[in-house]
């Protein structure tokens, strides 16, 4: 994984995303799903364009079933934008960058 | 930069026009739309494509053929294209507001999985409406899951949902499926398998909150709607070619198809050659369009010569 991408888990989601003091990009994903490989390479450009700014980090929903159940993630990949310990965004499926990074822009405004 | 070709679209039609037209120097630039390496990505394994005896999986096939297309020198981008003016050469292609040009364009932007068309179904889509049974199956253990449709791929997804669901019914508007004899075995031996037979989806019921709780079923013979509850709704009735982007522009058929003339890739644009299931509603097989997009290639290279 990148420098700037985070790997979240049932263990640390808790601490790392929904008590993290600026907004976070959580990216649901799988091995086996291959639209989530085509999402990746943008996933990690948006955690190096917003480093500092917003906390970007993947979710790998084999082993952490848990969180993807608590979420409702019925559907990967899926990304959701968590601000101050709630879900402000969602985008579902592998989408081109700035459907992303539109609704991060919005929430750093 | 002016370019000797554009190819739009990364399934196995354009990444095979990508490695014919690199080794020719071309040195074609891919756009590879929102579903880079197309609808084999979304499949599990391939066992049909010949060199593989053991079957491969869809994914690896693409990144073996996107890796082949870039050891020749195609350039691959992740970028959708948004508009094209192919009315004088070079042709233009833009990406949102960034405007490439082109001697020729392949276009193989293949085909997309029908949906029902309903409000509910576009509500739901990701809280337990799909059309990837590969990418969601694994949300739905032990659930209760519908797979609409009667053709070879609805029960390709149905099987492969019984390895997670409790139960798949398909959902299908006659009382006989479409699919192979072989398919539909495959089916009717699975105990994890039921029918809904001439029925149709007219609703399907939930919330964001919820997910799909259920759906309202018609029946076709008799118009009586019912209800029935499930955790999930997979869509297999088949495909649209992705062809908006082109209205007015090429010539298509009143499915929406690209007409090709006849032993070629040519479209009624000289320049411009179309390959893959965007042109094809009859085979759309990864191995039928990696060969029109063969095809295509050795048209445009031709069609470059020809101009010089």
């Amino acid at each position: 994984m990148a420098d700037n991408l985070i790997e979240f888990t049932d263990e640390n989601f808790e601490n790392e995303v929904l008590k993290s003091d600026i907004p976070v990009l959580v990216d649901f994903w799988a091995e086996w799903c291959g639209p989530c490989h085509a999402l990746a390479p943008t996933i990690a450009e948006i955690a190096n364009d917003y480093s500092g700014k917003v906390k970007v980090g993947k979710v790998n929903v084999d082993q952490n079933q848990q969180t993807a159940m608590k979420f409702g993630i019925r559907s990967i990949p899926s990304t959701l934008l968590i601000k101050d310990g709630n879900v402000a965004n969602q985008v579902v499926g592998a989408v081109p960058k700035n459907s992303i990074t539109k609704l991060i822009d919005e929430i750093l405004k | 930069m002016n370019r000797k070709v554009i190819i739009i679209g990364s399934g196995p039609a354009g990444l095979t026009a990508a490695i014919y037209s690199a080794r020719a120097n071309l040195e074609p630039l891919v756009f590879e739309g929102n579903q880079p390496g197309g609808q084999l990505t979304i499949t599990t394994d391939v066992e049909n494509y010949p060199g593989f005896p053991e079957g491969i999986s869809g994914p690896e096939l693409m990144d073996k053929m996107r890796e082949q297309a870039k050891r020749f020198g195609a350039e691959c981008a992740f970028k959708h294209v948004t508009k094209v003016d192919f009315s004088k050469r070079p042709f233009k292609v833009w990406i949102g507001d960034d405007l490439y040009t082109s001697d020729t364009v392949i276009v193989s932007t293949g085909a997309t999985a029908k949906m029902l068309g309903l409000d509910s179904e576009k509500n739901l889509m990701g809280y337990g409406v799909s059309a990837c049974a590969t990418c969601d199956g694994f949300f739905y253990r032990d659930q209760k899951v519908l797979v609409v449709g009667g053709g070879d791929s609805a029960i390709e997804e149905a099987v492969f949902l019984t390895k997670f669901a409790s139960e798949v019914w398909i959902v299908h508007r006659r009382e006989e499926l479409r699919a192979s004899k072989i398919m539909r075995k495959r089916a009717e031996d699975n105990p994890k398998v039921h029918f809904h037979w001439n029925s149709t989806i007219k609703e399907i019921l939930g919330t964001k909150e919820s997910g799909v709780t259920g759906v309202v079923l018609i029946d076709t013979q008799t118009g009586e709607s019912r209800e029935d509850s499930c955790d999930g709704v997979f869509m297999a009735i088949g495909h649209t070619p992705n062809t908006s982007l082109f209205t007015d522009i090429l010539d298509m058929d009143d499915k929406g198809y690209l007409i090709t003339q006849s032993d070629s890739s040519y479209t009624n644009i000289p320049g411009v050659f179309a390959c893959g299931d965007v042109q094809d509603h009859t085979y759309r097989q990864a191995i039928t369009a990696a060969g029109s997009g063969c095809q295509a290639a050795i048209d445009a290279e031709r069609y470059l010569e020809f101009q010089e």
